[in-house]
């Protein structure tokens, strides 16, 4: 049924393990050429990464089949110069170009438009410091914005270039949120890695702390506890709730339309409580651990559960259809910020960024891995790709979940929720996707010949999303910035880790 | 037709912000524990279970006496709370956290074995802020939870525009600095030249566990050891993130709002006492 060469790639199951031999290996060429034409045939770059080695940098490229359920790795030799660049035929891949050249020095010859990712150039200066792609002529003006924005939210750059109210072009610079999240991992895992991962992405919690336990449990051999599964699968849904409903309000918010800004505000924080009412924490903190959860719910628990989410979703529902109904917020939203779905295709957007182009793009439905194998989701779709359609995605999402949860919640399997984790294996490889609310969250981890983290890389669904919203931008006036970004909503500190 | 519906709506919903600080406040979820407590004299010689379970390394035991576990540190796993075996480490329920000194968060000494809440401002920067506090939020390298439990200081149910207080775009509008986060590097620059933009006088309030010690990012060499590390902070708020109602009661009792201050929960004075008006 696969499409793939199984001699150029090694293909494994979401949340599955390989031993790091049997990784195939080529030259830097020959793997930019094989991924190239895996892309070409449908493939989907889920990271492309260096693993440094004293004889220099291979490059692992993991990629997505989706329509096969499958995925696939490979590797290069050690390389200590450059590389044809793999942006030159696939856009998708310029950041992760940018980040290798960054982390390694291995430069992808060729590449468009090389410059840091997260990096500053020297100490006491900021990524807004570096260089910009201008446009000229006497019409055309700059626009700064950031780190430091008009609202409660992270930091990061914006450089617009304009011509009157419309964006030619729009540069964002991230870096500011660095915490230096990967490179701690090396060696581990230490005891605040599961903690750390929480916090990659603060509101994603629940998204990484999983992909992160998967990781483990499978570079472990083991699989969790199936309750733990569930439970996971519960905490997900809540997670993606909680934020989709709040992204509703801050849209409806950005267009001036108060009463679902107002009825959303409040019902997010009602989904949050029902986080906090599974663990204690309003973002999932300390509830998924590798091995299993730390907590579990008792009947009464899950019976509070049930009919806190009824009420909260009767409330979702009555203030979403103001929304729907009112035609102030149709003309805001309608045609404004549009990405076409070839454009999402080529650079390889995901969740409902790209789900609201019309792409089928759903790691619970097309890699389905923990509690997901046993009940499935539908995937949510909308055509249009502008910021009606990511917000109608969102809400056929909300609504899926509760439906998911209601069916769901009472039907967890019996047993434990956490067991005893055996040590890692030496010299495997393992991936672990899950579809956190903003996306496909990617962990790949490679273990030494100890069982400790040789390599291990994060990929936040924000790092393929944000060329997404510079795209949106263009030919758009600078206004319809903020409702934009917020139809996006990306993670400052998920991209700079 | 919505216009109509949301107005029905709003009439039967009512007022739906919360009573608190006039009325009690809203109960903690049952598995968050609230703050914790250190009583010194029960830790047990030659033990350090608390030590060796804690991930963020919040629970130091220096040399013979107690241990001290600094909540500025701490993200409220209770793990400390299971491992002591002498019951020296409890969870108090109480949402109040907020310190106005370093050492003030830092618990198990004799007289300090919970926190000692914070003070109001003096009183030249209470008539100037009391009832009229703008505040600037910076990020600096924050997780996005932090910054969503403070928007969510805006929403109707919190409603914190009652109190005067109200988040601002610029700097310049603002009487003090709200900042999450260890204090990237990377954010360092921006961040001191925020606070510089802040009109005299000024007052900075760090809001969890990374803006006060690092967090769980202390030691990394991309952040600092928090706000602090960049700029002077007069309020820490702890928490991983500090549930809105940690924040709420921070914000209120810098100012010298919550009416319970009177009541002597500081040993040493350090309360704001007297000179209270009601709320609203
Ligand atoms: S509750 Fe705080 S002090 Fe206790 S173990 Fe957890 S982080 Fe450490
Ligand atoms: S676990 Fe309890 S008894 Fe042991 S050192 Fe900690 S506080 Fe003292």
């Amino acid at each position: 049924m696969s499409t793939l060469n199984a001699t150029e790639f090694a293909l494994l199951d979401n949340v599955a393990g390989l031993d790091w031999a049997e990784v195939p290996e080529c030259t830097g060429p020959e793997l930019v050429r094989r991924t190239a034409a895996e892309l070409a045939r449908g493939g989907r770059l889920c990271a492309w990464f260096g693993v440094p080695e004293p004889a220099g940098t291979r490059i692992v490229a993991v990629l997505a089949f989706d329509a096969d359920n499958t995925l696939a790795v490979a590797r290069s030799v050690p390389l200590n110069v450059g590389y044809p660049a793999l942006t030159l035929e696939h856009a998708g891949a310029h950041l992760f170009e940018r980040e290798l050249w960054e982390q390694h020095a291995i430069r992808p010859e060729g590449h468009p438009w090389l410059k840091p990712v997260r990096r500053t150039d020297e100490a006491g200066t900021a990524p807004s410091m570096g260089e910009f792609f201008r446009v000229e002529g006497r019409e055309v003006h700059e626009v700064a914005v950031g780190p430091v924005h008009a609202g409660i939210i992270e930091p990061g750059h914006f450089r617009f270039q304009c011509a009157g109210e419309e964006v030619l072009h729009l540069e964002i610079a991230l870096g500011y949120q660095h915490r230096g999240i990967e490179e701690a991992l090396t060696g581990g895992p230490h005891p605040l890695t599961a903690s750390q991962m929480e916090v990659v992405a603060g509101d994603v919690s629940i998204a990484h702390a999983t992909a992160h336990a998967m990781l483990v449990e499978a570079l472990a051999g083991s699989e969790p506890p199936l309750r733990a599964q569930w439970l996971r699968a519960v905490a997900l849904e809540l997670e993606r709730l909680a934020n989709h409903t709040g992204d509703l309000g801050a849209l409806a918010n950005d267009v001036a339309f108060l009463p679902t800004s107002a009825a959303c505000g409040k019902i997010r924080g009602d989904f949050l409580n029902l986080t906090a009412l599974v663990c204690g924490n309003r973002f999932g903190r300390g509830l998924v651990r590798p091995g299993g959860c730390r907590h579990d719910l008792e009947p009464a628990r899950i019976a509070q559960l049930g009919d806190r989410l009824k009420s909260a979703m009767a409330e979702a529902e009555r203030a979403s259809a103001w929304l729907w109904d009112a035609a102030t917020v149709r003309a805001r939203f309608e045609d404004v910020g549009t990405v076409h779905a070839a454009q999402a295709a080529e650079l390889g957007l995901v969740g409902p960024a790209a789900r609201a182009c019309g792409l089928v793009r759903d790691v619970r439905y097309t890699h389905p891995a923990g509690w997901h194998r046993l009940a499935q989701m539908p995937v949510a779709v909308w055509p249009g790709g502008d910021v009606f359609a990511r917000a109608r995605v969102r809400w056929l999402e909300v609504q899926r979940s509760g439906e998911f949860l209601g069916e769901q919640l009472s039907a967890g399997p019996e047993g434990p929720v956490r067991e005893k984790l055996p040590g890692l294996l030496p010299d495997r490889l393992a991936v672990a996707l899950v579809e956190g609310w903003r996306g496909e969250v990617c962990h790949v981890a490679l273990t030494d010949s100890a069982g400790r983290f040789r390599r291990y890389k994060i990929v936040d669904p924000s790092f393929h999303n944000w060329t997404g919203l510079a795209l949106a931008l263009r030919g758009q006036a600078i206004s319809d910035f903020p409702v934009c970004n917020k139809s996006f909503n990306l993670s400052y500190c998920g991209f700079d880790l | 037709m919505f216009v109509i519906d949301t107005f029905l709506h709003r009439l039967k919903r009512g007022r739906e912000t919360m009573a608190y600080p006039k009325g009690p406040a809203p109960a903690l979820p049952d598995r968050h524990g609230g703050s914790l407590r250190v009583d010194g004299a029960k830790c047990v010689e030659g033990c350090d279970a608390c030590v060796a379970v804690c991930a963020p390394q919040a629970i130091v035991r220096p040399g013979a006496g107690g241990i001290a576990l600094d909540l500025g540190r701490c993200i409220f796993c209770a793990e400390c709370v299971q491992a002591c075996p002498a019951g020296a480490i409890t969870q108090t329920g109480d949402h109040r956290m907020a310190a106005r000194r370093r050492e003030d968060l830092v618990l198990g000494a004799p007289g300090q074995e919970e926190v000692r809440l914070a003070a109001a401002l003096d009183d030249k920067l209470r008539r100037l802020f009391g009832r009229s506090l703008r505040l600037r939020q910076v990020s600096a390298g924050g997780s996005g939870a932090e910054e969503a439990d403070l928007n969510v200081l805006g929403t109707i149910g919190w409603d914190l525009g009652r109190f005067g207080i109200q988040f601002v775009a610029s700097p310049r509008h603002a009487d003090g600095l709200v900042i999450t986060g260890p204090a990237s590097r990377n954010m360092e620059l921006a961040l001191r030249k925020t606070w510089e933009a802040v009109p005299e006088p000024k007052i900075v309030i760090a809001v969890g566990a990374e803006a006060i010690s690092g967090g769980v990012f202390a030691g990394h060499p991309q952040v600092h050891a928090g706000a602090a590390s960049v700029v002077p902070v007069d309020l820490f708020i702890p928490g991983w993130p500090p549930h809105p109602l940690t924040i709420l009661d921070g914000l209120l009792r810098l100012l010298g709002r919550l009416e319970e201050d009177r009541r002597d929960r500081d040993p040493q004075g350090h309360g704001a006492l007297g000179q209270e008006r009601p709320v609203n």
